[in-house]
């Protein structure tokens, strides 16, 4: 069997390890190099990708919950989604999220996750008690941010390269309804959206899909989407039903005209300048997670999601020249994100920082990877990074210039044996 | 709500069966052989659904304890669910009776013995539910596995006997037929992915299929018109294939 990320690309063969017992894992991790730990294969390039994979996701076990601090003790293949089913209910809700909740506790932190929070409540490693880990020695270490702090910067956004989280603690918030109160704010540019992000910026969530086909004075018109727990009492949280898609579309159904009708149809279909609604957990937090295998729209070739943040001082100018870019190059997508984050953590390689970041969606074709070069040049040159937890071809030097913490990451995972025995493409291809 | 007795509860499809029902607010008890290795599942079912979970010793092939196993229960579960299954090595047991026994027993002559017992005590209660999960491999002998399928083949006509029998008590019976999960059953195994399911959705389907009072549950559904097919195949051509 091969295993594929969810941008399936590339395809590669590899071997997967399961364990059941902490024996079990450290034999495995005694006899082979090049390991890669990875949960349910959210993640959308080559960061859970090698040729030897350990599969964690099985090890999905409740161990405790503290009623009285909302502290949950997981195993790390926990699913947020089996989170959320147990305990909305019971008036629990995610500290922190990303926009689908299939993904599991050991990769919410080996990204370090973030979600429409993050100005408020930061990335995920913010909502931890502390974790155990499997080093590469096969010992097995509980880490916090106060008992082991390197471990902890390196562990919480470092793609898996550290270890196989086992287990974790994490602090729940509570909430008293599973209802959202949502005011979506429709801008024309550019400059209104970043007025309308600044001006629900109290707001505890909020993030903005924007149009990337919209051309000259249109350019970066958007749907601000901001929103906060309502107070009634109503948590009778259901699982809906998944709708699936069966099969690979081919891949000419997602084109330049596709998704210009389906951005005119999506921004079109919002009259007023500023309206309210009342939506639920799952269309306000994870709208996509109700289709599933939604990858398959953009057919066997896969896709890719090209995520990047820039400082705040440069966000306009660059995110100007990132959409004229894009736009001129005709190259779609119906998934463009935008949202302002708040300050960044110490983590070595976490993402976020204060400023804009803006996600897309490409399918993987002919032409596709000379734009993204093209994209990382502006990137580059108004100071800001690339996501690893989408990414599948940034090249080392671009990599290097966004995240200025990554010698201190190489410096520890060589001291700590970690370098050969944790490895996946993406590592080896920007070198860490 | 009250209890559901889960046997050969260290399966994958006992686990997922076993979440599926404390999910809908269901107590467990748990049986199966060497339980302790069961107490950080049920653990992990409490702190999902705060719901109890009792996990039970319970050798199947002892057949002398299942009475005494099933008076020690206080209270009584609503219904029962078996799922129970050794697929052991057909190549060995084709020359090693010990092998071949031990899957007809553990398939079959185990869970008659212990269904009769439970079989009384809900048609005297005139209330109750069975569940059965035995294999598309009872549906047709193939040279592959015929001797654990003519095991599920015997419990499918136990199962039906039994509906048959319980009918006027109002107690339910359903067999479950999978065809190929993803379970550590079949680990290793190259299964088809289109036609393998995880043991949640079997789970799931198990879940609803008993609250509907189904009879007979294929799962994935696709398997009951596989078989459909595959059982109409003519012998004469059958024994020529390899299927």
């Amino acid at each position: 069997m091969s295993f594929m990320s969810w941008g399936m690309y590339p395809k590669v063969k590899n071997t997967i390890f399961k364990f059941d017992k902490k024996k079990t894992l450290r034999k495995i991790i005694n006899e082979h190099d090049k390991l890669i730990p990875c949960g349910n294969g959210r993640s959308y390039g080559d960061s859970a990708l090698n040729s030897n994979i350990v599969d964690v996701r099985s090890k999905n076990y409740f161990i405790d919950f503290n009623e009285e601090i909302g502290l949950l003790h997981v195993q790390a293949g926990v699913l947020l989604s089996e989170i959320l089913e147990s305990f909305v209910p019971r008036g629990w809700f995610l500290k922190v999220t990303p926009g689908t909740k299939f993904i599991t506790v050991g990769g919410a932190i080996a990204s370090d996750i973030h979600g429409k929070n993050h100005h408020i409540e930061g990335c995920f490693s913010e909502c931890i008690k502390e974790f155990k880990i499997m080093l590469a020695d096969g010992e097995v270490v509980t880490c916090s941010k106060e008992a082991t702090p390197n471990l902890f910067k390196a562990t919480c956004g470092g793609q898996g390269l550290t270890g196989i989280i086992l287990d974790a603690k994490i602090y729940l918030k509570k909430i008293n309804s599973q209802y959202i109160n949502q005011t979506t704010i429709k801008t024309k540019n550019l400059k209104e959206t970043f007025k309308a992000f600044e001006e629900y910026q109290d707001k505890p969530y909020s993030v903005a899909w924007i149009d990337c086909l919209a051309k000259g004075n249109k350019i970066g018109k958007c749907l601000l989407m901001v929103g906060d727990f309502r107070d009634d009492g109503k948590l009778d949280y259901k699982v809906k039903k998944q709708k699936s898609i069966p099969f690979n579309f081919p891949s000419f159904a997602l084109n330049n005209w596709s998704v210009r009708v389906f951005n005119w149809l999506y921004y079109g279909k919002v009259k007023k300048s500023v309206s309210k609604q009342i939506v639920d957990i799952d269309s306000f937090f994870y709208p996509l997670d109700a289709i599933g295998h939604w990858n398959r729209i953009y057919g066997k070739n896969g896709f890719t999601q090209y995520q990047f943040i820039l400082p705040k001082e440069t966000s306009y100018e660059g995110l100007e020249e990132i959409l004229s870019a894009i736009s001129k190059s005709g190259k779609g997508s119906f998934l463009a994100v935008l949202k302002l984050y708040g300050k960044a953590n110490d983590n070595y390689l976490s993402f976020p920082m204060e400023g804009y970041s803006l996600a897309l969606d490409f399918k993987i074709e002919k032409g596709l990877f000379d734009l993204l070069d093209k994209l990382d040049e502006i990137v580059v040159k108004y100071k800001g990074r690339i996501y690893l937890a989408k990414d599948v071809r940034v090249s080392k030097k671009t990599f290097e210039k966004g995240y200025p913490k990554i010698e201190s990451f190489r410096q520890y995972r060589k001291e700590n044996k970690m370098d050969s025995k944790f490895q996946s493409l993406q590592s080896k291809r920007v070198g860490i | 709500m009250s209890y559901i007795l889960i046997i050969g509860a260290k399966s994958d499809i006992a686990k997922a069966t076993a979440r599926e029902y404390a999910k809908h607010g269901y107590d467990l008890y748990l049986a199966a052989r060497n339980v302790s290795e069961l107490e950080e599942f049920a653990n992990d079912v409490t702190v999902r659904t705060q719901r109890a979970v009792k996990i039970l010793e319970l050798d199947i092939l002892d057949y002398k304890s299942h009475q005494s196993f099933y008076d020690q229960l206080e209270e009584k579960p609503l219904g029962v669910i078996s799922a129970i299954g050794y697929l052991g090595e057909q190549e060995k047991a084709q020359s090693d009776f010990e092998e071949a026994q031990q899957i007809m027993d553990a398939n079959y002559t185990g869970v008659v013995s212990l269904f009769n017992i439970i079989a009384d005590d809900f048609e005297k209660r005139k209330s109750g539910f069975m569940v059965g999960i035995s294999s598309v491999a009872g549906d047709r002998g193939r040279k592959s596995n015929y001797i654990y399928g003519s095991a599920k083949a015997a419990l499918t006509t136990y199962l039906s006997g039994l509906r048959n029998r319980l009918y006027d008590a109002q107690v339910h019976v359903l067999t479950v037929k999978p065809g190929f999960v993803a379970t550590k059953m079949t680990e290793g195994m190259d299964l088809p992915e289109k036609l393998t399911a995880q043991p949640e959705e079997v789970a799931e389907d198990i879940y609803n299929a008993q609250q509907k009072n189904k009879n007979v549950l294929y799962t994935k559904w696709i398997w009951k018109w596989m078989m459909l097919i595959i059982k109409m195949i003519p012998e004469w051509m059958f024994k020529r294939m390899s299927i």
